[in-house]
């Protein structure tokens, strides 16, 4: 977890996401005992945000406001599931995949590629429509459709891992295969696959807000897809009922921006040419100095020309 | 290099190969029979009779399942795909021909679109790394991109077309308008395009312009680039010809996954507008446990899907000379 603490440590990006996004799963886990019933009806349908409900009422007199929080709870859950999930079955099939090489590797990697470029997002309508509608259906089709790609990133990195000297060396000492890659290999790539648990945690969120968009959810269970589906439904849009669809979007997006920063902070700890920038800016600032178009330049310099 | 393109095609048609005999495994391999399925989702709607000829529909014969496989081929390959539910008796080839024209225009032009502006912005970010725009635009549009595509456009939708009334608010063309090639009608349809495409533009854009930056200054820290300076080139000749070019490939490589994935999120785009393309089919399909039309439209997304991915393929082997050996 060394890489994890680094990036928050060093990055404020990642500090920021990672503030945001656990203030989110606050609200998800307590934010609905403080709430009302978001199934009850309250009031009159489709009243505009007020003191007594500060985010107005749906098409079908609920409070908008208890049906966002709510709603934030299995939104969050199957994401984070999903996230965990595929990092997992990503694993079990890439790092096989890089350790083992030859015959292995390309079996699976065809395995991976052809998962790859089918479109997951239609593949998961196709199979959503047929499961019995839940959140336990939408967690498997997303998993299903979405571990490809971590897959072959951890392939990928496995590769350049297995010739390293601490891997001969935990063979030669009498360590397994498993072991090796358990113990060896999986430390040694943290920061990888938890980046990829988070972008895939993201992908999660949004596709399953998709397919409960589309109806394919269980629609009576309060999740913030379904909160957008049944405000097409009531025809918000035609009625003019912003207050029934703009909540729930910008907690996604805020959700999505939270994930995405946390990234981007992992990102520029592995990969210190990208923050490199802000740091060299930083010291030419404080040597009082000036920087030309792309590399710096010393004012002297300039006289001279 | 031929070699090259040929074994790409027959990676394609292997995974084509894999999306039509899934499509012929999930019916069978949900619990229960998938009759038995669609009968259920009508609730007593159906007379008991009605199952027999949904089997029959499916196939689901009690002939082996290989036999059944192999029909299921032969019709797949004579372009019968059974008859849509919802637009009942018009056979599920026709019901996706008249959405795919529509669905290739929006989600082929807004990826072009997206693509181009992205890169391009890439590359100046890069190169003015640490101004007010480097600053400024990744951190926007990353936000905007964590908008799930469908709320964006219902955002749209409400703030431009119900609100201010700058845009028509659904399908592709006026409904006083008859589909011909004329100015009238183009410039309709570009009106039309216009909101739902921009919406798609706008949450596809941070990825591009981000892929592109990383790689730019990838590039920028290469010695060629010092050398291309150290020459006196211009610097607007050694962003665009020297570094950007060279930054490129990662981008080209991976706009073909990106096609997959923009093409997911256009449905839901489309669905929103009332869009007459591939996802509007795709929720009429849905609402009407339309099974027959959703599994066909699978596998027509796929397979343009892939035939987009060859061609990338074909293009990043053009741009370089590595990827041929």
């Amino acid at each position: 977890m060394s890489g994890l603490r680094d990036a928050l440590r060093r990055s404020p990006r990642a500090r920021w996401g990672l503030g945001l996004f656990g203030t989110f799963v606050l609200l998800a886990t307590l934010g609905p005992l403080c709430v009302g019933d978001p199934g009850e009806m309250v009031a009159r349908p489709l009243l505009p945000p007020s003191v007594d409900h500060w985010l107005g009422t749906t098409g079908q007199g609920q409070d908008v406001l208890a049906q966002t929080v709510a709603g934030a709870r299995w939104s969050l859950a199957i994401g984070c599931i999903v996230g965990v999930l595929v990092t997992a079955l990503g694993a079990l099939v890439g790092v096989p995949a890089g350790y083992f090489g030859g015959k292995v590797d390309e079996g699976l990697s065809v395995l991976m590629n052809v998962f790859l470029v089918l479109p997951g997002l239609p593949l998961a309508i196709v199979l959503a429509a047929w499961l019995p509608p839940g959140p336990g259906s939408i967690i498997a089709v997303l998993t299903l459709t979405g571990w490809a790609w971590t897959a072959r990133v951890l392939r990928a990195q496995t590769l350049s891992l297995r010739r390293r000297d601490f891997v001969s060396a935990a063979l030669v000492s009498g360590e397994s295969h498993a072991q090796v890659m358990l113990r060896e290999i999986l430390p040694n790539m943290t920061s990888l696959w938890v980046s990829c648990a988070v972008g895939t945690t993201l992908y999660a969120i949004g596709a399953s807000a998709g397919l409960e968009f589309l109806g394919l959810g269980d629609v009576s269970r309060v999740t913030w897809g379904t909160n957008l589906y049944w405000a097409t439904n009531d025809a918000a849009l035609l009625t003019g009922a912003w207050w029934t669809f703009a909540p729930t979007g910008v907690c996604l997006a805020l959700v999505g921006f939270a994930l995405t920063l946390l990234n981007l902070g992992l990102d520029e700890v592995t990969n210190p040419r990208l923050g490199a920038d802000r740091a060299w800016r930083r010291a030419l600032k404080a040597a009082g100095m000036q920087r030309a178009e792309s590399t710096p330049r010393l004012p002297a310099a300039e006289g001279e020309r | 290099m031929i070699a090259y393109a040929l074994r790409r095609l027959g990676f394609y048609l292997l995974a084509a190969w894999v999306a039509v005999s899934l499509n012929f495994a999930i019916p069978r391999l949900m619990p229960g029979d998938p009759a038995a399925v669609i009968f259920g989702r009508f609730q007593g709607r159906l007379a008991p009779e009605a199952l027999d000829a949904l089997k029959a529909a499916f196939g689901l014969t009690d002939a082996p399942l290989l036999s059944q496989y192999v029909t299921y081929l032969r019709h797949l390959l004579s372009g019968d795909l059974g008859l849509s539910v919802a637009y009942f008796p018009s056979p599920v080839a026709e019901v996706i021909g008249t959405g795919l024209g529509w669905t290739v225009l929006l989600a082929g032009l807004s990826v072009c679109v997206s693509f181009t502006l992205g890169t391009l912005l890439g590359v100046y970010v890069a190169w003015r790394r640490g101004g007010w725009l480097d600053t400024a635009l990744p951190p926007l549009l990353a936000f905007l991109g964590s908008f799930p595509y469908f709320w964006l456009a219902m955002a749209a939708l409400w703030l431009f077309g119900f609100t201010l009334g700058w845009f028509p608010v659904r399908h592709a063309y006026g409904a006083d308008l008859e589909p011909a090639l004329t100015l009238a009608f183009i410039a309709d349809v570009l009106r039309h395009g216009a909101l739902p495409a921009a919406t798609i533009v706008l949450v596809t854009l941070g990825g591009w312009l981000s892929a592109m930056r990383t790689s730019m200054v990838t590039v920028l820290g290469s010695e060629a680039i010092l050398y291309a300076r150290a020459r006196g080139l211009a610097p607007r000749t050694v962003m665009l010809r020297y570094a950007a070019r060279n930054a490129l490939l990662p981008s080209v490589t991976s706009f073909g996954m990106a096609v997959g994935f923009v093409l997911g999120g256009s449905l839901l785009t489309e669905i929103v507008f009332a869009y007459p393309g591939q996802g509007y089919l795709l929720l009429q399909a849905v609402r009407n446990q339309d099974y027959p039309l959703m599994q066909g439209l699978f596998l027509a997304i796929t397979l343009a899907v892939l035939a987009a991915n060859w061609v990338v393929d074909l293009v990043a082997m053009a741009l370089d000379p590595r990827v041929r050996s």
